[in-house]
Protein backbone atom coordinates (compact mmCIF):
# COMPACT_ATOMS: atom_id res chain seq x y z
CA UNK A 1 0.00 0.00 0.00
CA UNK A 2 1.23 3.71 -1.00
CA UNK A 3 1.44 5.87 2.12
CA UNK A 4 -1.58 7.75 0.82
CA UNK A 5 -3.91 4.82 0.50
CA UNK A 6 -2.39 4.09 3.67
CA UNK A 7 -4.10 7.18 4.99
CA UNK A 8 -7.09 6.86 3.31
CA UNK A 9 -7.67 3.26 5.20
CA UNK A 10 -6.78 4.59 8.55
CA UNK A 11 -8.95 7.82 8.36
CA UNK A 12 -11.90 5.60 7.48
CA UNK A 13 -11.58 3.01 10.28
CA UNK A 14 -11.77 5.90 12.28
CA UNK A 15 -14.94 7.18 10.62
CA UNK A 16 -16.05 3.62 11.39
CA UNK A 17 -15.43 3.32 15.02
CA UNK A 18 -16.26 6.94 15.27
CA UNK A 19 -19.60 5.75 14.21
CA UNK A 20 -19.57 2.56 15.94
CA UNK A 21 -22.24 3.39 18.84
CA UNK A 22 -24.57 4.64 15.95
CA UNK A 23 -24.87 0.83 15.17
CA UNK A 24 -23.80 -1.04 18.26
CA UNK A 25 -26.83 -0.28 20.46
CA UNK A 26 -26.73 -3.08 23.30
CA UNK A 27 -25.26 -2.85 26.12
CA UNK A 28 -23.03 -5.76 26.12
CA UNK A 29 -21.78 -5.44 23.26
CA UNK A 30 -20.65 -1.74 23.73
CA UNK A 31 -19.22 -3.18 26.90
CA UNK A 32 -16.96 -5.36 25.12
CA UNK A 33 -16.03 -2.66 22.32
CA UNK A 34 -14.58 -1.21 25.55
CA UNK A 35 -13.14 -3.48 27.32
CA UNK A 36 -11.03 -4.84 23.75
CA UNK A 37 -9.80 -1.09 23.16
CA UNK A 38 -9.01 -0.84 26.60
CA UNK A 39 -6.98 -3.76 26.82
CA UNK A 40 -5.69 -2.55 23.21
CA UNK A 41 -3.95 0.76 25.37
CA UNK A 42 -2.89 -1.86 27.96
CA UNK A 43 -1.38 -4.13 25.86
CA UNK A 44 0.16 -0.77 24.03
CA UNK A 45 2.15 0.54 26.74
CA UNK A 46 3.65 -3.28 27.16
CA UNK A 47 4.26 -2.88 23.32
CA UNK A 48 6.27 0.12 23.66
CA UNK A 49 8.86 -1.37 25.76
CA UNK A 50 8.82 -4.94 25.47
CA UNK A 51 7.53 -4.88 21.83
CA UNK A 52 9.70 -2.49 20.73
CA UNK A 53 12.47 -1.87 22.80
CA UNK A 54 13.01 -6.15 24.09
CA UNK A 55 12.63 -5.40 27.73
CA UNK A 56 9.78 -7.77 28.88
CA UNK A 57 7.67 -7.13 32.05
CA UNK A 58 5.74 -9.25 34.30
CA UNK A 59 4.29 -6.47 35.82
CA UNK A 60 2.90 -3.64 33.90
CA UNK A 61 0.31 -3.59 36.82
CA UNK A 62 3.06 -1.50 38.91
CA UNK A 63 1.80 1.38 36.20
CA UNK A 64 -1.25 0.40 35.59
CA UNK A 65 -2.37 0.35 39.68
CA UNK A 66 -0.24 3.87 39.93
CA UNK A 67 -1.87 5.71 37.30
CA UNK A 68 -5.19 4.29 38.56
CA UNK A 69 -5.01 5.20 42.66
CA UNK A 70 -3.44 8.75 42.55
CA UNK A 71 -7.01 9.65 39.68
CA UNK A 72 -8.43 8.04 42.48
CA UNK A 73 -7.24 9.28 45.59
CA UNK A 74 -6.87 13.05 44.43
CA UNK A 75 -10.86 12.96 43.83
CA UNK A 76 -11.98 10.96 46.57
CA UNK A 77 -9.09 11.93 49.35
CA UNK A 78 -8.10 15.36 47.99
CA UNK A 79 -11.70 16.59 45.93
CA UNK A 80 -9.60 17.34 42.79
CA UNK A 81 -11.64 17.67 39.39
CA UNK A 82 -11.14 14.04 37.30
CA UNK A 83 -9.18 16.26 34.59
CA UNK A 84 -7.16 17.78 36.82
CA UNK A 85 -5.97 14.61 38.14
CA UNK A 86 -4.90 13.11 34.75
CA UNK A 87 -1.84 14.75 34.40
CA UNK A 88 -0.06 13.51 38.35
CA UNK A 89 -1.79 10.07 37.59
CA UNK A 90 0.17 10.07 34.40
CA UNK A 91 3.42 11.41 35.78
CA UNK A 92 3.12 9.04 39.06
CA UNK A 93 2.90 6.42 36.61
CA UNK A 94 6.06 7.84 34.76
CA UNK A 95 8.21 8.50 38.16
CA UNK A 96 7.10 4.95 38.77
CA UNK A 97 8.67 3.54 35.67
CA UNK A 98 11.75 6.00 35.68
CA UNK A 99 12.66 4.38 38.95
CA UNK A 100 12.58 0.78 38.22
CA UNK A 101 13.90 1.45 34.64
CA UNK A 102 17.06 3.54 36.18
CA UNK A 103 16.99 0.56 38.86
CA UNK A 104 17.56 -2.18 36.66
CA UNK A 105 19.07 -0.89 33.15
CA UNK A 106 21.78 1.45 35.16
CA UNK A 107 22.71 -2.40 36.62
CA UNK A 108 22.34 -4.00 33.41
CA UNK A 109 19.54 -6.20 34.32
CA UNK A 110 17.80 -7.61 31.04
CA UNK A 111 16.21 -10.78 30.20
CA UNK A 112 14.22 -12.60 33.14
CA UNK A 113 15.91 -10.39 35.74
CA UNK A 114 14.41 -7.32 34.36
CA UNK A 115 10.88 -9.68 34.29
CA UNK A 116 11.27 -10.33 37.70
CA UNK A 117 12.13 -6.77 39.38
CA UNK A 118 8.50 -5.92 37.41
CA UNK A 119 6.94 -8.97 39.11
CA UNK A 120 8.64 -8.00 42.40
CA UNK A 121 7.68 -3.84 42.40
CA UNK A 122 3.87 -5.22 41.15
CA UNK A 123 3.96 -7.52 44.59
CA UNK A 124 5.46 -4.90 46.63
CA UNK A 125 2.95 -2.14 45.37
CA UNK A 126 0.01 -4.53 46.09
CA UNK A 127 0.96 -5.01 49.22
CA UNK A 128 1.74 -1.59 50.12
CA UNK A 129 -1.78 -0.94 49.04
CA UNK A 130 -3.18 -3.18 50.91
CA UNK A 131 -1.99 -1.73 54.15
CA UNK A 132 -1.74 2.01 53.84
CA UNK A 133 -4.56 4.21 54.76
CA UNK A 134 -4.92 6.36 51.55
CA UNK A 135 -5.38 3.97 49.34
CA UNK A 136 -7.85 2.50 52.29
CA UNK A 137 -6.11 -0.42 52.56
CA UNK A 138 -7.85 -3.92 51.41
CA UNK A 139 -11.52 -2.92 50.91
CA UNK A 140 -10.09 -0.35 48.65
CA UNK A 141 -11.72 3.28 47.05
CA UNK A 142 -15.44 3.72 45.47
CA UNK A 143 -15.43 6.70 44.33
CA UNK A 144 -19.05 9.08 44.29
CA UNK A 145 -21.33 8.28 41.84
CA UNK A 146 -22.32 11.03 39.36
CA UNK A 147 -24.52 10.24 36.96
CA UNK A 148 -25.64 14.32 36.16
CA UNK A 149 -26.15 14.75 32.45
CA UNK A 150 -24.96 18.07 32.74
CA UNK A 151 -21.72 17.53 34.79
CA UNK A 152 -21.05 14.28 32.76
CA UNK A 153 -17.85 15.83 30.81
CA UNK A 154 -16.84 17.97 33.74
CA UNK A 155 -16.97 15.26 36.17
CA UNK A 156 -15.71 12.91 33.40
CA UNK A 157 -18.86 9.84 34.26
CA UNK A 158 -21.24 8.80 31.95
CA UNK A 159 -24.46 7.52 32.42
CA UNK A 160 -24.37 4.95 28.97
CA UNK A 161 -21.19 3.41 27.71
CA UNK A 162 -21.17 5.69 24.68
CA UNK A 163 -18.99 8.51 26.87
CA UNK A 164 -16.84 5.44 27.85
CA UNK A 165 -16.52 4.14 24.49
CA UNK A 166 -15.14 7.57 23.22
CA UNK A 167 -12.72 8.49 26.17
CA UNK A 168 -11.39 4.58 25.42
CA UNK A 169 -11.30 5.38 21.80
CA UNK A 170 -9.52 8.94 22.13
CA UNK A 171 -6.86 6.87 24.07
CA UNK A 172 -6.61 4.30 21.51
CA UNK A 173 -6.04 6.33 18.91
CA UNK A 174 -3.27 8.36 20.99
CA UNK A 175 -1.96 4.54 21.62
CA UNK A 176 -1.83 4.15 17.88
CA UNK A 177 0.05 7.33 16.84
CA UNK A 178 2.67 6.59 19.55
CA UNK A 179 3.38 3.55 18.12
CA UNK A 180 3.40 4.94 14.68
CA UNK A 181 6.17 7.34 16.16
CA UNK A 182 8.51 4.46 17.22
CA UNK A 183 7.85 3.15 13.47
CA UNK A 184 8.81 6.46 11.90
CA UNK A 185 11.44 8.32 13.90
CA UNK A 186 15.01 8.09 14.79
CA UNK A 187 13.90 7.27 18.64
CA UNK A 188 12.24 4.17 17.47
CA UNK A 189 14.90 3.16 15.15
CA UNK A 190 17.07 3.08 17.91
CA UNK A 191 14.80 1.32 20.17
CA UNK A 192 14.19 -1.29 17.99
CA UNK A 193 18.31 -1.52 17.42
CA UNK A 194 18.84 -2.04 21.54
CA UNK A 195 16.30 -4.90 21.40
CA UNK A 196 18.01 -6.55 18.14
CA UNK A 197 21.51 -5.63 20.01
CA UNK A 198 22.73 -3.53 22.81
CA UNK A 199 26.40 -3.86 22.14
CA UNK A 200 26.06 -3.41 17.57
CA UNK A 201 23.42 -0.49 19.04
CA UNK A 202 25.98 1.20 21.47
CA UNK A 203 28.62 0.87 18.96
CA UNK A 204 26.89 3.06 16.30
CA UNK A 205 26.57 5.88 19.39
CA UNK A 206 23.53 4.88 20.84
CA UNK A 207 23.01 5.33 24.55
CA UNK A 208 21.52 2.50 25.30
CA UNK A 209 20.68 3.06 29.17
CA UNK A 210 18.93 6.57 27.77
CA UNK A 211 16.97 5.19 24.83
CA UNK A 212 15.66 2.01 27.52
CA UNK A 213 14.98 5.13 30.08
CA UNK A 214 12.61 6.79 27.63
CA UNK A 215 10.84 3.52 26.65
CA UNK A 216 9.54 2.88 29.81
CA UNK A 217 8.96 6.32 30.95
CA UNK A 218 6.64 6.35 27.69
CA UNK A 219 5.16 2.69 28.29
CA UNK A 220 4.85 3.78 31.70
CA UNK A 221 2.51 6.87 30.80
CA UNK A 222 0.58 4.88 28.62
CA UNK A 223 -0.41 2.14 30.86
CA UNK A 224 -1.12 5.09 33.79
CA UNK A 225 -3.58 6.33 31.51
CA UNK A 226 -5.59 2.98 31.07
CA UNK A 227 -5.68 2.66 34.89
CA UNK A 228 -7.14 6.24 34.79
CA UNK A 229 -9.75 5.25 31.97
CA UNK A 230 -10.29 1.96 34.46
CA UNK A 231 -10.93 4.24 37.49
CA UNK A 232 -13.69 6.36 35.45
CA UNK A 233 -15.23 3.79 34.05
CA UNK A 234 -15.46 1.41 37.10
CA UNK A 235 -15.70 4.18 40.03
CA UNK A 236 -13.58 1.58 42.14
CA UNK A 237 -9.71 0.45 42.28
CA UNK A 238 -8.62 -1.59 45.12
CA UNK A 239 -5.16 -3.46 45.42
CA UNK A 240 -5.66 -6.84 43.50
CA UNK A 241 -7.36 -4.83 40.27
CA UNK A 242 -4.25 -2.50 40.77
CA UNK A 243 -1.58 -4.72 41.17
CA UNK A 244 -2.89 -8.12 40.97
CA UNK A 245 -1.07 -10.41 38.44
CA UNK A 246 -4.12 -9.68 35.90
CA UNK A 247 -3.43 -6.53 34.25
CA UNK A 248 -0.04 -7.76 34.14
CA UNK A 249 -1.25 -10.87 32.07
CA UNK A 250 -3.70 -9.07 29.98
CA UNK A 251 -1.32 -5.88 28.66
CA UNK A 252 1.92 -8.41 27.73
CA UNK A 253 -0.88 -11.70 26.10
CA UNK A 254 -2.85 -9.10 23.54
CA UNK A 255 0.41 -7.81 22.04
CA UNK A 256 2.19 -11.31 22.21
CA UNK A 257 -0.81 -12.92 20.58
CA UNK A 258 -1.29 -10.01 17.85
CA UNK A 259 2.28 -9.72 17.12
CA UNK A 260 4.89 -7.63 19.54
CA UNK A 261 6.63 -5.01 18.04
CA UNK A 262 3.91 -4.00 15.60
CA UNK A 263 1.12 -0.47 15.30
CA UNK A 264 -1.75 -3.14 15.24
CA UNK A 265 -0.41 -6.05 17.28
CA UNK A 266 -2.04 -4.73 20.84
CA UNK A 267 -5.32 -4.26 19.24
CA UNK A 268 -5.67 -7.58 17.37
CA UNK A 269 -4.35 -9.53 20.36
CA UNK A 270 -6.85 -7.94 22.55
CA UNK A 271 -9.81 -7.90 20.23
CA UNK A 272 -9.04 -12.23 19.93
CA UNK A 273 -8.56 -12.27 23.78
CA UNK A 274 -11.89 -10.86 24.14
CA UNK A 275 -13.55 -12.74 21.42
CA UNK A 276 -12.03 -15.58 22.90
CA UNK A 277 -12.88 -14.82 26.61
CA UNK A 278 -16.34 -14.31 25.51
CA UNK A 279 -16.81 -17.48 23.79
CA UNK A 280 -15.50 -19.28 26.48
CA UNK A 281 -17.98 -17.84 29.22
CA UNK A 282 -21.15 -18.64 26.31
CA UNK A 283 -19.68 -22.12 25.78
CA UNK A 284 -19.73 -22.90 29.08
CA UNK A 285 -22.82 -20.88 30.13
CA UNK A 286 -25.02 -23.45 27.98
CA UNK A 287 -23.10 -26.51 29.12
CA UNK A 288 -23.65 -25.44 32.84
CA UNK A 289 -19.86 -25.29 34.09
CA UNK A 290 -19.28 -21.77 36.22
CA UNK A 291 -15.93 -21.34 36.80
CA UNK A 292 -14.27 -18.46 37.40
CA UNK A 293 -10.85 -18.43 36.66
CA UNK A 294 -11.07 -20.31 33.03
CA UNK A 295 -10.67 -17.28 31.28
CA UNK A 296 -7.50 -17.56 32.33
CA UNK A 297 -6.73 -20.62 31.51
CA UNK A 298 -7.70 -19.96 27.88
CA UNK A 299 -5.22 -17.14 27.87
CA UNK A 300 -2.64 -19.25 28.97
CA UNK A 301 -3.26 -21.78 26.47
CA UNK A 302 -3.36 -19.54 23.79
CA UNK A 303 -0.62 -17.67 24.79
CA UNK A 304 1.17 -21.11 24.77
CA UNK A 305 0.12 -21.82 21.34
CA UNK A 306 1.30 -18.83 19.86
CA UNK A 307 4.81 -18.79 21.37
CA UNK A 308 4.98 -22.20 20.07
CA UNK A 309 3.70 -21.56 16.14
CA UNK A 310 3.42 -17.93 15.71
CA UNK A 311 6.19 -16.22 17.49
CA UNK A 312 5.69 -12.98 15.73
CA UNK A 313 1.84 -13.57 16.70
CA UNK A 314 -1.38 -12.71 14.23
CA UNK A 315 0.62 -9.88 12.47
CA UNK A 316 3.50 -12.08 11.33
CA UNK A 317 0.66 -14.53 9.75
CA UNK A 318 -0.98 -11.32 7.81
CA UNK A 319 2.87 -10.08 7.55
CA UNK A 320 3.73 -13.47 5.95
CA UNK A 321 0.38 -13.70 3.58
CA UNK A 322 1.46 -9.94 2.37
CA UNK A 323 5.06 -10.35 1.70
CA UNK A 324 4.70 -11.85 -2.03
CA UNK A 325 3.17 -8.01 -2.83
CA UNK A 326 5.34 -6.27 -1.09
CA UNK A 327 8.07 -7.31 -2.89
CA UNK A 328 6.55 -6.98 -6.46
CA UNK A 329 6.04 -3.28 -5.08
CA UNK A 330 9.90 -2.88 -4.72
CA UNK A 331 10.86 -4.47 -7.92
CA UNK B 1 44.68 11.28 15.02
CA UNK B 2 44.45 8.16 17.21
CA UNK B 3 47.51 6.91 20.13
CA UNK B 4 47.16 4.25 22.26
CA UNK B 5 49.79 4.30 25.09
CA UNK B 6 50.43 0.84 27.57
CA UNK B 7 47.25 -0.44 27.27
CA UNK B 8 46.83 -3.78 29.58
CA UNK B 9 43.54 -6.02 30.21
CA UNK B 10 43.55 -8.77 32.01
CA UNK B 11 40.64 -11.20 32.33
CA UNK B 12 41.00 -12.92 35.42
CA UNK B 13 44.38 -14.47 35.47
CA UNK B 14 44.82 -14.14 31.92
CA UNK B 15 46.51 -10.94 30.31
CA UNK B 16 45.54 -10.08 26.94
CA UNK B 17 46.62 -7.14 26.13
CA UNK B 18 50.15 -6.61 27.72
CA UNK B 19 51.32 -2.99 27.65
CA UNK B 20 50.04 -2.45 23.87
CA UNK B 21 50.68 0.64 22.17
CA UNK B 22 49.82 2.18 18.65
CA UNK B 23 49.57 5.03 16.70
CA UNK B 24 47.17 6.13 13.73
CA UNK B 25 47.98 9.26 11.71
CA UNK B 26 45.21 10.97 9.89
CA UNK B 27 44.43 9.81 6.35
CA UNK B 28 46.12 6.84 6.87
CA UNK B 29 45.73 2.99 6.70
CA UNK B 30 47.08 1.56 9.73
CA UNK B 31 46.83 -3.08 9.90
CA UNK B 32 47.16 -4.72 13.19
CA UNK B 33 48.31 -8.22 12.67
CA UNK B 34 48.82 -11.03 15.14
CA UNK B 35 48.32 -14.93 15.79
CA UNK B 36 44.86 -16.20 17.13
CA UNK B 37 44.45 -15.54 20.62
CA UNK B 38 47.26 -12.49 20.14
CA UNK B 39 45.05 -9.91 21.73
CA UNK B 40 43.79 -7.69 18.83
CA UNK B 41 39.99 -7.98 19.04
CA UNK B 42 40.18 -6.94 22.87
CA UNK B 43 42.52 -4.45 22.14
CA UNK B 44 40.09 -2.95 19.53
CA UNK B 45 37.25 -3.48 22.11
CA UNK B 46 39.44 -1.70 24.44
CA UNK B 47 39.80 1.79 22.28
CA UNK B 48 36.27 1.53 21.51
CA UNK B 49 35.44 1.71 24.67
CA UNK B 50 33.69 -1.84 25.51
CA UNK B 51 36.71 -2.70 27.92
CA UNK B 52 37.96 -0.50 30.72
CA UNK B 53 41.73 -1.50 30.02
CA UNK B 54 43.69 -2.28 33.24
CA UNK B 55 46.36 0.20 32.39
CA UNK B 56 47.35 2.44 29.81
CA UNK B 57 45.64 5.57 28.14
CA UNK B 58 43.70 6.21 24.15
CA UNK B 59 44.10 9.45 22.99
CA UNK B 60 41.41 10.62 19.92
CA UNK B 61 41.69 13.59 18.18
CA UNK B 62 44.16 15.45 21.17
CA UNK B 63 41.92 14.18 24.08
CA UNK B 64 41.49 11.35 26.55
CA UNK B 65 38.81 8.69 25.82
CA UNK B 66 39.57 5.79 28.08
CA UNK B 67 37.30 6.41 30.53
CA UNK B 68 34.27 6.98 27.83
CA UNK B 69 31.36 4.73 26.74
CA UNK B 70 31.05 3.46 23.37
CA UNK B 71 28.62 5.29 22.16
CA UNK B 72 30.40 8.68 22.95
CA UNK B 73 33.41 7.59 21.58
CA UNK B 74 31.18 6.58 18.73
CA UNK B 75 29.89 10.38 18.72
CA UNK B 76 33.17 11.80 18.38
CA UNK B 77 33.98 10.18 15.73
CA UNK B 78 35.58 6.74 16.24
CA UNK B 79 33.57 3.44 15.41
CA UNK B 80 34.32 -0.06 15.33
CA UNK B 81 32.88 -3.35 13.49
CA UNK B 82 32.40 -7.01 15.48
CA UNK B 83 34.72 -9.32 13.85
CA UNK B 84 31.76 -11.94 14.98
CA UNK B 85 29.14 -9.93 13.62
CA UNK B 86 26.23 -8.09 15.56
CA UNK B 87 23.62 -7.79 12.79
CA UNK B 88 19.83 -6.09 13.70
CA UNK B 89 18.53 -9.65 12.74
CA UNK B 90 15.12 -8.99 12.25
CA UNK B 91 15.29 -5.38 10.63
CA UNK B 92 16.32 -4.85 6.89
CA UNK B 93 19.68 -3.98 5.31
CA UNK B 94 18.30 -0.45 4.67
CA UNK B 95 17.01 -0.28 8.69
CA UNK B 96 20.03 -1.76 9.93
CA UNK B 97 22.12 0.68 8.24
CA UNK B 98 19.90 3.78 9.22
CA UNK B 99 20.56 3.07 12.62
CA UNK B 100 24.41 3.76 11.89
CA UNK B 101 22.76 7.07 9.77
CA UNK B 102 20.80 8.35 13.19
CA UNK B 103 24.20 8.90 14.68
CA UNK B 104 24.69 12.32 13.16
CA UNK B 105 21.13 12.71 11.19
CA UNK B 106 17.54 13.18 13.19
CA UNK B 107 15.18 12.65 10.59
CA UNK B 108 13.96 10.06 9.68
CA UNK B 109 13.88 10.29 6.14
CA UNK B 110 17.55 11.44 5.89
CA UNK B 111 18.51 8.26 7.87
CA UNK B 112 16.80 5.73 5.56
CA UNK B 113 18.21 8.32 2.01
CA UNK B 114 21.80 8.10 3.97
CA UNK B 115 21.31 4.71 4.26
CA UNK B 116 21.00 3.81 0.55
CA UNK B 117 23.69 5.89 -0.17
CA UNK B 118 25.98 3.70 1.82
CA UNK B 119 24.43 0.78 0.45
CA UNK B 120 24.75 1.62 -2.70
CA UNK B 121 28.96 2.43 -1.76
CA UNK B 122 29.46 -0.63 -0.46
CA UNK B 123 27.42 -2.70 -3.04
CA UNK B 124 24.69 -3.76 -1.09
CA UNK B 125 22.12 -2.35 -3.37
CA UNK B 126 20.40 -6.05 -4.21
CA UNK B 127 20.21 -6.72 -0.93
CA UNK B 128 18.55 -3.57 0.63
CA UNK B 129 15.08 -4.90 1.44
CA UNK B 130 16.38 -8.12 2.74
CA UNK B 131 16.00 -8.64 6.34
CA UNK B 132 19.74 -8.88 7.75
CA UNK B 133 19.24 -12.49 9.10
CA UNK B 134 18.89 -13.36 5.46
CA UNK B 135 21.94 -12.34 4.58
CA UNK B 136 25.52 -14.86 3.45
CA UNK B 137 28.63 -14.08 5.89
CA UNK B 138 29.77 -11.69 2.78
CA UNK B 139 26.57 -10.05 3.59
CA UNK B 140 26.87 -9.54 6.71
CA UNK B 141 30.63 -8.56 6.94
CA UNK B 142 29.83 -5.97 4.46
CA UNK B 143 26.67 -4.98 6.27
CA UNK B 144 28.94 -4.49 9.87
CA UNK B 145 31.01 -2.17 7.26
CA UNK B 146 28.13 -0.35 5.79
CA UNK B 147 26.77 0.62 9.45
CA UNK B 148 29.84 2.07 10.87
CA UNK B 149 30.46 3.48 7.56
CA UNK B 150 27.19 5.61 7.66
CA UNK B 151 27.88 7.12 11.42
CA UNK B 152 29.72 9.58 9.30
CA UNK B 153 33.66 8.33 11.36
CA UNK B 154 36.85 9.76 10.75
CA UNK B 155 38.60 6.82 12.22
CA UNK B 156 37.28 3.01 11.58
CA UNK B 157 38.39 0.40 13.28
CA UNK B 158 37.54 -2.73 11.25
CA UNK B 159 38.46 -6.34 12.81
CA UNK B 160 38.77 -8.97 10.09
CA UNK B 161 35.69 -7.53 7.46
CA UNK B 162 37.75 -10.21 5.10
CA UNK B 163 37.86 -13.40 6.87
CA UNK B 164 35.74 -16.10 5.75
CA UNK B 165 35.11 -14.15 1.96
CA UNK B 166 36.56 -15.91 -1.55
CA UNK B 167 38.82 -14.27 -3.19
CA UNK B 168 37.06 -12.15 -5.62
CA UNK B 169 34.59 -11.24 -2.51
CA UNK B 170 38.34 -10.00 -0.89
CA UNK B 171 38.84 -7.96 -4.02
CA UNK B 172 35.71 -6.07 -4.09
CA UNK B 173 35.96 -5.07 0.04
CA UNK B 174 39.54 -4.05 -0.58
CA UNK B 175 38.33 -1.37 -3.37
CA UNK B 176 35.31 -0.08 -0.95
CA UNK B 177 37.83 0.27 1.79
CA UNK B 178 40.07 2.35 -0.37
CA UNK B 179 37.42 4.39 -1.38
CA UNK B 180 36.33 4.87 2.10
CA UNK B 181 39.94 6.04 3.03
CA UNK B 182 39.90 8.66 -0.49
CA UNK B 183 36.64 9.85 1.04
CA UNK B 184 39.15 11.32 4.32
CA UNK B 185 38.63 8.28 6.70
CA UNK B 186 41.17 7.14 8.72
CA UNK B 187 41.34 3.28 9.43
CA UNK B 188 42.50 1.02 11.60
CA UNK B 189 42.07 -2.61 10.26
CA UNK B 190 42.66 -6.32 11.85
CA UNK B 191 43.12 -8.63 9.25
CA UNK B 192 44.87 -12.07 8.41
CA UNK B 193 44.57 -11.82 4.51
CA UNK B 194 48.00 -10.90 3.84
CA UNK B 195 47.17 -9.56 0.50
CA UNK B 196 44.64 -7.56 1.74
CA UNK B 197 47.08 -6.60 4.54
CA UNK B 198 50.15 -5.48 1.70
CA UNK B 199 48.00 -3.37 -0.83
CA UNK B 200 46.13 -1.72 1.87
CA UNK B 201 48.47 -0.51 5.08
CA UNK B 202 50.59 2.13 4.96
CA UNK B 203 52.14 0.67 7.98
CA UNK B 204 51.24 -2.55 10.04
CA UNK B 205 51.90 -3.08 13.97
CA UNK B 206 52.58 -6.55 15.34
CA UNK B 207 50.92 -8.16 18.32
CA UNK B 208 51.44 -11.32 19.93
CA UNK B 209 50.97 -12.38 23.40
CA UNK B 210 48.97 -9.00 24.02
CA UNK B 211 52.19 -7.22 22.88
CA UNK B 212 53.55 -5.25 20.27
CA UNK B 213 56.73 -7.17 18.78
CA UNK B 214 57.12 -5.13 15.87
CA UNK B 215 55.82 -2.40 13.74
CA UNK B 216 57.07 -1.22 10.39
CA UNK B 217 55.91 -0.95 6.57
CA UNK B 218 53.79 -4.21 5.63
CA UNK B 219 56.23 -5.96 3.19
CA UNK B 220 59.43 -5.28 5.46
CA UNK B 221 56.77 -6.77 8.33
CA UNK B 222 56.05 -9.94 6.47
CA UNK B 223 60.42 -10.88 6.26
CA UNK B 224 60.71 -9.83 10.12
CA UNK B 225 62.21 -13.13 11.89
CA UNK B 226 60.50 -11.52 14.99
CA UNK B 227 57.32 -11.84 13.33
CA UNK B 228 58.41 -14.98 11.31
CA UNK B 229 58.92 -16.37 14.71
CA UNK B 230 55.61 -15.38 16.09
CA UNK B 231 53.31 -17.38 13.62
CA UNK B 232 55.81 -20.13 12.58
CA UNK B 233 55.65 -21.05 16.77
CA UNK B 234 51.72 -20.66 16.07
CA UNK B 235 51.91 -22.83 12.38
CA UNK B 236 54.69 -25.67 13.90
CA UNK B 237 52.61 -26.45 16.91
CA UNK B 238 49.75 -27.17 14.49
CA UNK B 239 51.69 -29.09 12.00
CA UNK B 240 52.59 -31.04 15.45
CA UNK B 241 48.94 -31.70 16.16
CA UNK B 242 48.56 -32.66 12.89
CA UNK B 243 51.25 -35.22 12.96
CA UNK B 244 49.88 -36.49 16.22
CA UNK B 245 46.36 -37.29 14.62
CA UNK B 246 47.75 -39.42 11.93
CA UNK B 247 50.50 -41.56 14.30
N1 LIG C 1 35.65 -11.73 27.36
C1 LIG C 1 36.72 -12.53 27.56
N2 LIG C 1 36.86 -13.23 28.69
C2 LIG C 1 37.93 -14.02 28.90
N3 LIG C 1 38.92 -14.18 28.02
C3 LIG C 1 38.84 -13.51 26.85
C4 LIG C 1 37.74 -12.66 26.55
N4 LIG C 1 37.92 -12.12 25.32
C5 LIG C 1 39.10 -12.63 24.87
N5 LIG C 1 39.65 -13.47 25.78
C6 LIG C 1 40.94 -14.16 25.64
O1 LIG C 1 41.91 -13.17 25.39
C7 LIG C 1 42.85 -13.64 24.43
C8 LIG C 1 42.88 -12.69 23.26
O2 LIG C 1 41.70 -12.84 22.49
P1 LIG C 1 41.37 -11.91 21.25
O3 LIG C 1 41.54 -10.49 21.62
O4 LIG C 1 40.05 -12.31 20.74
O5 LIG C 1 42.49 -12.34 20.21
P2 LIG C 1 42.59 -12.10 18.64
O6 LIG C 1 41.51 -11.15 18.24
O7 LIG C 1 43.96 -11.55 18.44
O8 LIG C 1 42.43 -13.43 18.00
C9 LIG C 1 42.42 -15.05 24.06
O9 LIG C 1 43.19 -15.96 24.83
C10 LIG C 1 40.97 -15.10 24.45
O10 LIG C 1 40.60 -16.40 24.81
MG1 LIG D 1 39.99 -11.32 16.89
Amino acid sequence: MRAGQRTAVALGALAAMLAMPLVVTSGFWMDFLILTLFVGVLGQGWNILGGYGGQLSFGHAVFFGTGAYVQAILQTQYGWNPWLAITPAVLAGVLVGAFIGYLSFRYGLRGSYFALITLAFAEAFRVLATSIEITEGGQGIYLRLNRDPDQAITMLQFASGVGYYYMILALTVVALLVAWWIEHSRFGAQLMAVRENEDAAEALGIDAFAVKMRAICISAALTASAGVFYVQKFLLMDPFIAFGPGKSVEALVAPIIGGMGTIFGPLLGSIVLHGVGELTKALTAAAGIDHPGLDLVIYGILLVLMLAFLPSGLMGLLRRRARPARSAEHA
Amino acid sequence: MLEVRGITKRFGGLTAVNGAGLTVPEGRIVSLIGPNGAGKTTLFATIAGFLKPDGGSVMFKGSDITALAPHAICRRGLVRTFQVVQPFANLTVRENIAVGAHARLASRRQALDRAAEVAERVGMMRQIDQPAADLTVAGRKRLELARALATGPSLLLLDEVMAGLNATEVEDIVRVVRGIRESGVTILLIEHVMQAVMSLSDHTYVLNNGAIIADGPPRAMAEDPRVIEAYLGHGASERLAAGGKRA
